[in-house]
């Protein structure tokens, strides 16, 4: 399925104004876009319009800026939901990005496991495990671990292997009869390895645990299917897919939905209230709590639009040139160890290294008075980051609007970086 | 940017030839800080002896700030009186916080003033104050702990 890279990053680089600013008097390179990508004028146009003509608050006025605040919100579900290809717009939460997604789940088995009554899919005890890898973002790490530590399951995790990928070889031990959720990362932040998504789910399918994927990696730069997958749910956010910041998702199957308890409480998530008790809405409004994210859902569907308008398989194929032509060109720089798969199959243009002895806060300070930007530190990944004995990296990170000129750049600046610090 | 204001020469110096390094006995006060955001880490001990510094041992890993910043600190304040390093520890800690317009006294800071152009990294002001918050967390362990003739709180 490798399309032809067709993609015109000139035209596309057009659309996104920050990326004409200057550093000092250096052109700006932004390789950061796995932290967070840049907006296209599109998506800031489309929330400026709304803001500036149809702001209203949704769903509790019948006026008719509150009915076009509604339509636009409601209408960025259905974006989400055909993005990625889910059965029905109702599937699509909105949270504030993915760390709020995942905790929605998260506090769906705690919540569960101390109320009465509760789908025994998410009540969890001593005994009961839970399933997540090595290459875990914190975000998909750190609740499931507090999950475990409250309520007495067992916290396992998938190892990764010397060159970056998910080792599978215990897969069987690992997931087991045990097992009541597995949550993996689809595609890994720090290494940049798209894991072999359908290997894990069969697993957890064959011994009945729940799964579901942290793709906030994913949805950026790859077609993402949620049917295809065969997953139970999945997270993402909008700042890394050309959307604003303030707003996530998470993507459930409805008739799990159904059973979780909500996380937030309060407004808007409600179907009556007496002063004794409270009846909750159906889903999605279950789990939106309070006001939502309106501008910002609005955003979204502009970013959604744009990404579907270059086509994802076209993403898709620029973010492969790229990391090809990253890892060719770091991988020639003399004292520089990649950290992940060195070739470009199954992984996005993310890219990390160590450089010689220099520490990654060193280089990102030099690589910025060229005007390069990258991410250095252990990138919300620190047990990833000792697995491979390093406390951090330099990370380079590509996007739509990423050309091989900037690649050059950042492979002649780290020359530079070596005369500093020799 | 000015690269060469923020790599002085007296830093990359200290960089590349740390004074004072390795955890030393005896010691009656240790700290250990770790910079959240980009892992970096020293673990610093004092031994007080009638009120002076009589020595300042360190282990670290971090950046060329981090890892200047401490070995400048050895420099500054070993061998010297509890109270003068106090001095130094407050007056490099303003000038961090100066934001590039702080005015040291080459005086009292000696290679310290070359973190000047420091300060006006946010970024890495951290960086150059994590050996200097080790310092006062250990010199406030040293206080509290009874001296044992051996030293070691271990
Ligand atoms: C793989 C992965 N998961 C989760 C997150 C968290 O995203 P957010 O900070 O938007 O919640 C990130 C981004 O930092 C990520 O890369």
């Amino acid at each position: 399925m490798e399309a032809v890279n067709s993609l015109d990053v000139e035209a596309v680089r057009a659309d996104f104004p920050i990326l004409q600013r200057k550093i000092g008097d250096k052109p700006l390179a932004y390789l950061d876009s796995a932290a967070t990508s840049q907006k296209p004028a599109q998506v800031t146009d489309a929330m400026r319009r709304f803001s500036d003509y149809s702001n209203a608050n949704i769903s509790r006025s019948v006026h008719t800026m509150a009915a076009e605040a509604t339509d636009a919100y409601e209408g960025a579900r259905a974006k989400v939901a055909s993005f990625i290809g889910a059965p029905s717009p109702d599937e699509v939460i909105f949270t504030k990005n993915s760390t709020e997604a995942i905790n929605l789940m998260t506090y769906a088995f705690q919540n569960a496991s101390v109320e009465r009554g509760a789908d025994p899919r998410f009540t969890l005890r001593p005994g009961d495990e839970v399933v997540v890898t090595e290459m875990e973002h914190h975000a998909n790490l750190v609740p499931w671990q507090q999950l475990c530590l409250r309520t007495g399951a067992t916290l396992r995790w998938l190892g990764v292997t010397d060159s970056g990928r998910l080792d599978l070889d215990d897969l069987h031990e690992v997931v087991n009869e045990r097992t009541k959720v597995v949550s993996f990362t689809h595609v890994s932040n720090l290494l940049g390895t798209v894991n072999p998504t359908a290997a894990v789910v069969a697993r957890a399918k064959e011994v009945g645990a729940l799964v579901g994927l942290d793709s906030s990696q994913a949805a950026p730069h790859l077609p993402v299917d949620v049917a295809g997958l065969g997953v139970d749910f999945i997270a993402f956010t909008g700042h890394k897919m050309l959307g604003p910041t303030g707003i996530g998702m998470l993507w459930a199957r409805a008739e799990l939905l159904g059973a979780m308890p909500p996380f937030l409480s309060g407004g808007s998530m409600i179907e009556t209230v007496t002063m004794e008790r409270t009846t909750f809405a159906g889903p999605p409004a279950k789990f939106e709590a309070g006001t939502p994210p309106v501008a910002e859902a609005v955003g979204l569907a502009a970013a959604i639009e744009y990404l579907e308008a270059l086509g994802m398989d076209h993403v898709r194929a620029h973010e492969q040139d790229m990391a090809g032509y990253m890892l060719e060109g770091l991988g020639a720089v003399d004292g520089l160890t990649v950290i992940g798969p060195d070739v470009p199959t199954d992984r996005i243009a993310t890219v990390s290294f160590t450089f010689a002895d220099i520490h990654p806060h060193d280089v990102g300070q030099v690589l910025d008075s060229e005007g390069i930007a990258v991410r250095v530190g252990h990138h919300c990944a620190k047990p990833t980051c000792a697995r491979f004995g390093v406390t951090a990296t330099t990370r380079a990170s590509a996007h739509v609007y990423t050309t091989t000129d900037e690649i050059d750049r950042l492979v002649s600046a780290l020359e530079k970086v070596r005369k500093v610090f020799a | 940017m000015d690269l060469d204001e923020l790599y002085q020469e007296v830093i990359l110096d200290h960089y590349k030839h740390p004074r004072g390094t390795g955890l030393r006995e005896p010691y009656e006060g240790e700290s250990h800080q770790v910079n959240p955001t980009c892992g970096d880490e020293i673990t610093l001990r004092v031994h007080v002896e009638d009120g002076r510094l009589a020595d300042v041992s360190y282990q670290n890993v971090g950046c060329s700030i981090s890892k200047a910043s401490a070995s400048v600190l050895y420099e500054l304040v070993n061998d010297v009186p509890v109270d003068e390093a106090r001095t130094k520890m407050d007056e490099f800690t303003e000038l961090m916080n100066s934001k590039g317009l702080g005015e040291p006294d080459e005086d009292t800071l000696e290679d310290a003033v070359a973190f000047t152009g420091v300060s006006k990294y946010p970024m890495r002001v951290k960086c150059a104050l994590l050996g200097w918050m080790a310092l006062k967390d250990a010199l406030i362990r040293a206080e509290a702990s009874v001296p044992t003739p051996r030293g070691g709180a271990e």
